[in-house]
């Protein structure tokens, strides 16, 4: 089967410092591909150029083997790529739905003229895809800020599903929260897996790349220096790939 | 203290409702109070009175709210009314005084001419906010002086004045004359009755109070209704956020200083129909100050994503009942400044207290 998301040669600099260099990867449909690396290995960098907030400096992306332009987080969106990133960019001072439907709000006619926000669309359909995401969340007109981590994640993620992503880009997405909640959201990124879905997983933390991964790639200083199927590979081998000590052996 | 007192309020339904809408009971306090200490403060012509003085103080409000839960800051408004009233002013009196124009088209030119130069200040500052990086409170401080500076050069210092007298009784009218036993007219003393004999008159419902409600309900419905005010609150409470929801966030910044500064200039407009003459803001007047105050004391917090329209209306009266009450009750005047500073602090203190509130 061939890569539905696919990266060739993709370059970011930021003045003479090479962030990312040629940098070829690709993600298959229902297969999640985790992405290791030191800090400053271009992790986010690499991210942040699939997800249209940096251009890139070189290469192609390419979507479907077709080349998709990627400039603008809006062109990323359009594509069917969405990323969650490590702070979930949720505005907390809004309640649920409204954090679903930002930037893409639904509105309806008043007296056949007058363009109103259609809250109770929002709220229902809202509450079908956390339903369908086996998600439980009390009240869907609650503020985010009310809610615990592990919900906020959720809200992220039925934000991504309800919009039609079909590339999913998780950026440290358990780093901040408790254990039963780092369960949940790993049991979440399973069952997105089952759903059909590409998802390109960051994360420091080598448990939870080892529970829900298909493939690791492993970063250094902006290369790409392995890209192993995990179940051919071991914890001892991707620490030696990322900290770069098989160079010494 | 303060976690016994929040538990307490979290039970009781009617606590919560009430330390939500704490600033709306001080109103009703006010009210009640200086109903009982001062004499003709509780009349419809006291406050007919309260309601068409504050219209200036209310349009200003309105336009900072919008700014604030954007979590920005607009200090240009006062000066951009006096830019707006002089410019209006000065343009009706040289068409007026040339004869060669109709009071109302030469009105008619000076308000649109106005409107417009208004819109600029708030399209200046929110470019350099927003494409420039430089903070709202800078930009506008920076658009405080110019806007000041260009109403003083078109106006020479001096209030414009010789503008048609229509403009008054347009700007001070009422819907309704009435007279006990003489019956009743609409939008002007009956026909052949003299302006001497206006105080024998009952007159009901201020113009500028209808021209107020329009404003607010067009106001309300763009900040609750539509995406321009969801995007508004979302950009104040995460910007990243709704950079990374598509929303084009420069571009909805400029656009609501734009509105900050055209409420300005709708208020510079008012300012001339309600004097009928065009008046620069004078450094003392402040307008924005006591804008940003009624805000806040309406519950919005400076660090955005947080304001009704209706509360900072609200926020408005408390402090012009404030003031009229205090005066009635024959208080000496300088109190009222004690009075809305304390307010402007308690407001804060209690958003502090109690953030699970608001």
């Amino acid at each position: 089967m061939s890569y539905l998301l696919e990266t060739k040669d993709i370059t970011k600099r930021f003045g003479g410092l090479v962030a990312v260099d040629k940098m070829s990867f690709g993600v298959k449909e229902g297969e999640v591909v985790a992405i290791l690396g030191d800090n400053g290995a271009g992790k986010s960098t690499l991210i942040k150029m699939i997800s249209g907030v940096y251009p890139s400096d070189g290469g192609t992306i390419f979507y479907k083997g077709v080349e998709a332009k990627i400039h603008t987080p809006m062109d990323a969106l359009a594509v069917g790529i969405e990323t969650i990133y490590q702070d979930l960019a949720l505005a907390e001072n809004l309640n649920v739905y409204s954090n679903i439907f930002l930037g893409r709000e639904k509105t309806k006619k008043k007296f056949g003229f007058l363009p109103v926000l259609d809250h109770t669309y929002m709220h229902n359909e809202s509450v079908k895809v956390l339903e369908k995401l086996d998600i439980k969340i009390p009240s869907l007109k609650n503020n985010v800020r009310t809610l615990s981590g592990g919900q906020r994640q959720a809200v992220a993620i039925s934000k991504s599903i309800y919009w039609n992503a079909k590339v999913l880009i998780m950026d440290e997405p358990t780093a901040s929260l408790g254990v039963a909640q780092q369960k949940q959201v790993l049991d979440l990124v399973n069952s997105l897996k089952d759903h059909g879905l590409a998802i390109i997983l960051i994360s420091h933390q080598m448990r939870d790349v080892f529970e829900v991964a298909d493939r690791i790639i492993v970063m250094r200083r902006g290369e790409k220096v392995g890209d192993l199927i995990k179940k051919e590979t071991t914890t001892e081998e991707i620490v030696n790939l990322i900290v770069g000590s098989e160079l010494v052996n | 203290m303060t976690s016994s007192l929040n538990q307490m309020i979290e039970e009781s339904r009617l606590l919560k409702v009430i330390a939500r809408n704490w600033a709306f009971c001080f109103l009703i306090s006010f009210i009640v109070l200086f109903s009982f200490t001062g004499r003709g403060f509780f009349s419809i012509v006291n406050f007919q009175n309260i309601i068409h003085l504050s219209v200036i103080a209310i349009l200003m409000a309105s336009a900072e709210t919008f700014v604030i839960i954007s979590g920005g800051i607009d200090l240009s408004i006062g000066f951009v009314m006096g830019l707006s009233s002089v410019t209006a002013g000065k343009i009706i009196q040289i068409m007026f005084n040339s004869g060669n124009f109709s009071p109302a088209f030469s009105i008619f030119i000076g308000v649109s001419i106005a409107l417009v130069v208004s819109i600029l200040p708030g399209l200046l500052s929110g470019i350099v906010i927003s494409k420039y990086r430089v903070p709202p409170f800078i930009a506008t401080l920076g658009m405080w002086g110019i806007t000041n500076g260009i109403a003083l050069k078109i106006c020479k210092g001096f209030p414009v004045a010789m503008l048609p007298d229509s403009l008054t009784k347009i700007g001070n009218g009422y819907i309704l004359y009435f007279k006990r036993g003489d019956g009743f007219s609409f939008f002007g003393l009956p026909y052949g009755v003299g302006n001497d004999k206006i105080r024998e008159y009952l007159r009901l419902i201020p113009n500028s109070f209808i021209f107020l409600i329009i404003i607010l309900l067009v106001l309300w419905h763009l900040l609750k209704n539509t995406k321009f005010g969801q995007h508004t609150y979302a950009i104040g409470g995460n910007e990243d956020a709704a950079v990374r929801s598509g929303i084009d966030v420069k571009k909805h910044i400029v656009k609501i200083y734009v509105l900050s500064s055209f409420i300005a200039g709708i208020a510079g407009v008012f300012n001339v129909f309600q004097t009928g003459i065009g008046n620069f803001t004078t450094f003392g007047a402040m307008y924005e100050l006591f804008a940003v105050a009624a805000v806040v004391i309406g519950g919005a917090s400076l660090m955005g994503g947080k304001g009704r329209l209706i509360a900072s209306v609200i926020g408005v009266f408390l402090i012009a009942v404030l003031e009229n009450g205090l005066l009635i009750s024959g208080i000496e005047p300088f109190y009222r400044y004690i009075a809305v500073g304390l307010l402007l602090i308690l407001a804060v203190v209690i958003d502090e207290l109690f953030p699970d509130l608001f």
